[in-house]
């Protein structure tokens, strides 16, 4: 087989190239924990409404007994229920999203939160936003007709704000 | 001379390939058009997502398909100089695979089957779309059973030459499709086609969406390898030049279809229903893939470089103006390697793991894909549409001026179309939306681009357009051409002792298997054993 000196030299460039990518990507997984919404955790979209955790009078902002916050919504055509949340900048808040029909994704733009919501499945994820104000919480997913028309809102307030108007109260 | 059959078969995949082309550019324009709001008389989403829907799976599936099957035939014929094994078989193929198209395309067009062209349930389509598309692959299943048998009949008869490179590609992506499309296949046949009928009350989205990944990715590379062939194959020697490195070229080809199986998860990498761990296996996959390109990108560029130097470039960079530029192989090239760059550097960011939420599933996406596929894909479609026409007519091309436009038009459309695209994206517009509704000032940052891609999509319209123009008028009005011979590059090496193992396919296809046990099968497994929850059908 032939190949040509230069060629060589470009191969191993192009390798270290990749190396060096899959090396950041390698720590921020490792050491910064910082992986995509994976938990594999299975519910019926047709009995959301009788499920612990997901029936319409459960759903919302909750302050968990450590201090940590948890935000449950449902995705259905066409909108993310409860349609309107605040919360807190600079502190981590995990949501839980299911979707009681069709596939949907919510993206709250220039934020990484982002995920795909498949009925049957709960979608976690767990971020911070830095930047107070108001943002859409959009669906990225074309989940029928009025996939354009599918929107929530969600208020990020500094924390010092939300713990004295908000705090506490879901 | 090709023989009469092979022509036939090559140009009538060809006309059916760009038909549709030409049918998705115009739904596309209507597209950018309606999607910005400039014209609310236009606003119907009914009519969007029908139309969105039809111009995906036309251009995704038909005109990729037919062009991939004729272009095979035409390398199959051509470089291993014989005529085609079993021609009823390859027309038997054509002839399914368009019935399958011609049976999705009614329900898509009467929007009975606006379920875009990744059709993910349980949004519901009409059984006959399903039917269509499983059709579709089941044909050209035939295409790659004739190419498989002519390679190795061929390699047979000549025990100690290597296939000639333009077929040891097509080989490849034979093989690369039979594997690739099983995914879709176990979808379409196990759980769309029986649930749509009605056989079955509820449907897995989970299953479903990772049996779709497992085809969603290297499907790509299925699309791409006609690209690299034209690359490698047509280029260097339409430039004056030789191929700068045959054995590299291969490695290349092999790399595209090892690495580029087993690693779809890249498109689950937000999806709740698989694990993290698996998710970075597939990202790890997704950035060793990238290093056939980088290599095929290198390995053009020498090619070119030889060619501009043996026309009389002197210096670092002169020899990229002695390119004949004017040639639209070698402006085709040029084209797409820019377009290549830019869209690799975007596809970089999709892959990385963690960096990927902040544009998945945002117009960035549609964006990077009509960069990479309707752009540096697509327009080597064209050049080799315009380097096979003559050959399949015995007709000159019926203006060498107007294809360098043609081509040019497409560039700058595409650059116009797509670099707005990813800037919403960026900006937080999702894809696939028929309207811009949403009630907050981020809205209003959009409207600008929104018309740069009107613009854009009009270039691309007009070009569209030209190339269809240019080849009716060359079959209809061109003068007799006179060199009708196939035109393959060579390099200045002669094949000394290229390793057997290369040309050993069913070591490949036992490295394949086993690459797709370990990066799918667990994966897949996992949904009969979780207690998972079915979903009813849904319309739209
Ligand atoms: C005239 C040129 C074109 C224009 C103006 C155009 C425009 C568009 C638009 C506006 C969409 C809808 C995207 C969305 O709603 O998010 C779309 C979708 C799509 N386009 Fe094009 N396009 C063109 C050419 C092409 C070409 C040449 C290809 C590939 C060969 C292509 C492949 C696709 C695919 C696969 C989709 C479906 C995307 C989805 O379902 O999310 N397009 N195009
Ligand atoms: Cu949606
Ligand atoms: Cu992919």
């Amino acid at each position: 087989m032939h190949i040509d000196p230069l060629e060589k030299k470009w191969v191993y460039i192009a390798l270290a190239t990749i190396g060096f990518f899959l090396g950041v990507i390698a720590l921020t997984a490792w050491i910064g924990g910082i992986y995509p919404p994976s938990n594999v955790e299975t519910i019926n979209p047709a009995r959301l409404h009788l499920s612990e955790e997901f029936a319409e009078n459960k759903l919302g902002l909750k302050i968990q007994p450590d201090g940590s916050i948890k935000v449950v919504m449902v995705a259905g055509r066409y909108g993310f229920y409860p349609r309107r949340i605040v919360v807190p900048a600079d502190t981590p808040i995990t949501f839980r999203f299911a979707s009681l029909d069709v596939l949907h994704g919510v993206h709250l733009p220039m934020t990484n939160l982002n995920t795909m919501i498949v009925p049957g499945y709960i979608a976690q994820v767990t971020t911070k936003f830095p930047i107070p104000g108001d943002y859409p919480l959009l669906c990225n997913e074309y989940c029928g007709l009025g996939h354009d028309f599918m929107w929530s809102k969600v208020t990020v307030v500094d924390k010092q704000t939300w713990k004295h108007e908000f705090g506490g109260r879901p | 001379m090709i023989d009469a059959q092979t022509r036939r078969l090559t140009l009538w995949h060809l006309s059916v390939a760009f038909c549709a082309f030409l049918i998705a550019c115009i739904l596309g324009f209507y597209q950018v058009v309606e999607r910005s709001g400039i014209f609310p008389a236009l606003q119907s989403a009914k009519v969007y997502f029908a139309s969105v829907s039809t111009h995906g799976v036309l251009m995704a599936y038909v005109l990729t398909t037919f062009f991939i099957m004729g272009f095979g035939y035409y390398t199959a014929a051509t470089s291993l100089k014989r005529p085609i094994w079993h021609p009823t078989l390859a027309w038997a193929g054509f002839g399914l695979s368009l019935l399958g198209t011609v049976l999705a395309a009614i329900p898509l067009l009467l929007g009975r089957a606006s379920v875009l062209y990744t059709f993910y349930p349980p949004i519901q389509a009409s059984p006959w779309f399903y039917i269509g598309a499983a059709l579709l692959v089941v044909g050209s299943w035939a295409w790659c059973a004739v190419m498989l048998v002519m390679a190795l009949v061929w390699k047979r008869e000549n025990a100690n030459r290597p296939l000639p490179l333009a077929m040891y590609a097509t080989t490849l992506n034979a093989l690369l499709w039979l594997w690739t499309s099983v995914g879709v296949a176990l979808e379409v046949v196990l759980q769309l086609i029986p649930w749509s009928l009605g056989w079955t009350q509820t449907i897995d989205p989970g299953l479903a969406r990772t049996l779709f990944a497992w085809t969603l990715h290297p499907i790509v590379y299925f699309w791409l390898i006609p690209a690299y062939i034209a690359l490698y194959c047509f280029v260097p020697k339409a430039a004056g030049g030789f191929l700068f490195s045959d054995e590299i070229a291969r490695l290349a080809f092999l790399g595209l279809v090892l690495f580029g199986l087993p690693i779809g998860f890249h498109h689950l990498y937000v999806d709740p229903e698989q694990a993290a761990g698996w998710k970075l296996l597939h990202g790890i996959g997704t950035f060793l893939v990238a290093i056939p390109t980088l290599v095929t990108g290198f390995t053009v560029l020498a090619s070119l470089e030889i060619a501009g130097r043996l026309n009389g470039g002197k210096g670092l960079f002169g020899w990229i103006g002695t390119l004949p530029w004017g040639n639209p192989m070698v402006l085709s090239a040029i084209l797409a390697l820019l377009m290549l760059i830019l869209g690799g550097f975007g596809g970089i960011i999709n892959a990385s793991y963690a960096l990927n939420t902040m544009v998945h599933n945002t117009a960035w996406v549609s964006g990077h894909f009509h960069l990479i596929f309707a752009g540096t894909t697509v327009i080597m479609y064209f050049a080799i549409a315009y380097h096979l026409w003559p050959r399949l007519t015995g007709k000159a091309l019926y203006s060498n001026h107007l294809a360098p436009v043609q081509l040019w038009l497409w560039f700058s459309g595409m650059v116009l179309l797509s670099t707005p695209w990813h800037v919403l994206g960026l900006l937080g517009q999702p894809r696939r939306i028929s309207s811009v509704t949403y009630h907050s000032l981020l809205t209003l940052s959009w409207q600008p681009y929104e018309l740069f891609m009107i613009m854009g999509g009009g270039l691309l319209l007009a070009s569209a357009i030209l190339f269809g123009y240019l080849l009716v008028k060359t079959l209809t009005h061109s003068a007799l051409q006179a060199d009708l011979d196939p035109a393959y590059a060579e390099t200045p090496y002669p094949h000394k002792n290229l390793p057997a193992w290369l040309e050993n396919f069913k070591l490949w296809n036992l490295i394949i298997g086993a690459l797709m046990l370990l990066s799918f099968g667990i994966p897949i497994a996992q949904f009969f054993f979780l207690k998972t929850y079915g979903s009813t059908p849904w319309g739209y």
